[in-house]
């Protein structure tokens, strides 16, 4: 069941969040925050410390509240797991411009490298398809983000859900801040919404 | 005087969910969710028949705690609807609304506390509220229906205007008892 993929993970994002224009993004805990931020600073961020299995959700409501800005959530494939409901969840509100983006390396790299679910066998864009998700992509290789860059721009025909298969090798940590008030009126702020 | 009090209580305890929906309006509360539970259910379809409220129905409680911040990061107000057998659910996902100092509402209907038969929603049911209070989050309770608009009211301020993680517990004895047997 064990498939080698080569993908590097953060020219993989990096690519990914190139010329992001309005895109706002969600990140899950661990290496998908660290990914997210070495691709670039932004106040459009929100990084995710913890809440594992929450990443999906605070997306969700983050489109249903602001329906003229494409989101992603960027997350791995073990956070998703923990909330492997709210792909159910996500399907039912028929988010246009929601995109939930997996980096997936059949792992939970936080804790030690120990084999998940997806690793197992467990298909995760067949879950997001059966769950009702509009669109589904599996992509392995750095062209196939490149073509799914613009797909993140769109504001309609979601929820999207892309599966990127990325290599299992260590990768040194980047540290986004982690104080979640400053987060939160940093992201408030860029939406136009003054700190009280 | 006794009728006319237990017809007066039972008028009043009809049109709670009603006060409830127009309150939580009143507050500019635009995305409820919930996971479903019968003494919410009036409030549920208000819910679901008002446009301009988003309504979710969650496969677990503890998803409603990470809608309700995305909301929040977007610009919207968000009450989340459970039972009180759902708050173990959410126990971790406190930490996102405590760690970021988000506005939090949530609406819970008690369960094993006034007339149970369910011996399996004792357990839940007595430690609801601590379940809250070991996360930081300030419970109120409500339990007469006179008292509903003006304690999710003050509930929506604590809420969304002074930053706080808030529960309202609805009292099992307003909701009157559940039916076990058909009768026809």
């Amino acid at each position: 069941m064990v498939q080698n993929f080569t993908l590097a993970r953060r020219e993989a994002v990096k690519a990914l969040l190139a010329d992001r224009k309005d895109l706002l993004v969600v990140t899950g805990l661990g290496s998908a925050s660290y990914d997210v931020f070495d691709a670039g600073e932004h106040p459009g961020n929100f990084y995710l410390w913890g809440a594992m299995g929450g990443a999906g959700m605070v997306g969700l409501g983050l489109a249903l509240a602001q329906p003229k800005r494409p989101v992603a959530v960027i997350t791995g494939d073990g956070e998703q797991l923990m909330g492997i409901g709210s792909l159910l969840t996500i399907a039912t509100k028929i988010p246009g411009n929601l995109t939930i983006v997996i980096l997936d390396n059949g792992h939970f790299g936080e804790t030690g490298m120990q084999v998940s679910h997806s690793g197992l066998g467990a298909q995760l864009d067949v879950i997001a398809t059966g769950a009702g998700f509009r669109s589904v992509t599996e992509i392995t290789d750095i062209k196939g983000i490149h073509d799914y860059r613009p797909t993140l721009q769109r504001i309609d025909q979601g929820p999207r859900l892309a599966r990127i298969r990325i290599a299992t090798g260590h990768v040194d940590r980047a540290l986004p801040p982690r104080d979640g008030v400053y987060l939160k009126n940093r992201f408030r702020e860029n939406l136009g919404f003054a700190v009280t | 005087m006794d009728d006319i009090a237990v017809r007066n209580d039972a008028k009043a305890g009809q049109d709670w969910p009603l006060q409830i929906y127009q309150t939580l309006k009143a507050n500019g509360v635009s995305q409820i969710s919930y996971v479903p539970d019968a003494g919410h259910s009036r409030l549920i379809e208000l819910s679901h028949g008002d446009a301009a409220i988003q309504t979710t129905v969650l496969t677990t409680e503890e998803e409603g705690v990470a809608l309700s911040a995305g909301a929040w990061l977007g610009g919207d107000r968000a009450v989340l609807l459970m039972q009180s057998s759902g708050v173990g659910n959410c126990v971790n996902m406190f930490s996102l609304a405590a760690s970021c100092r988000l506005p939090f509402l949530t609406l819970v209907t008690m369960r094993g506390e006034w007339a149970e038969f369910n011996p399996w929603q004792i357990p839940m049911g007595k430690a609801t509220r601590q379940a809250f209070e070991i996360m930081g989050v300030t419970v109120f309770r409500l339990d007469r229906p006179e008292d509903a608009e003006e304690v999710i009211s003050a509930a929506c301020s604590l809420a969304f205007e002074s930053d706080q993680q808030i529960a309202v517990l609805i009292s099992q004895r307003m909701l009157g008892r559940k039916k076990w047997t058909e009768t026809k």
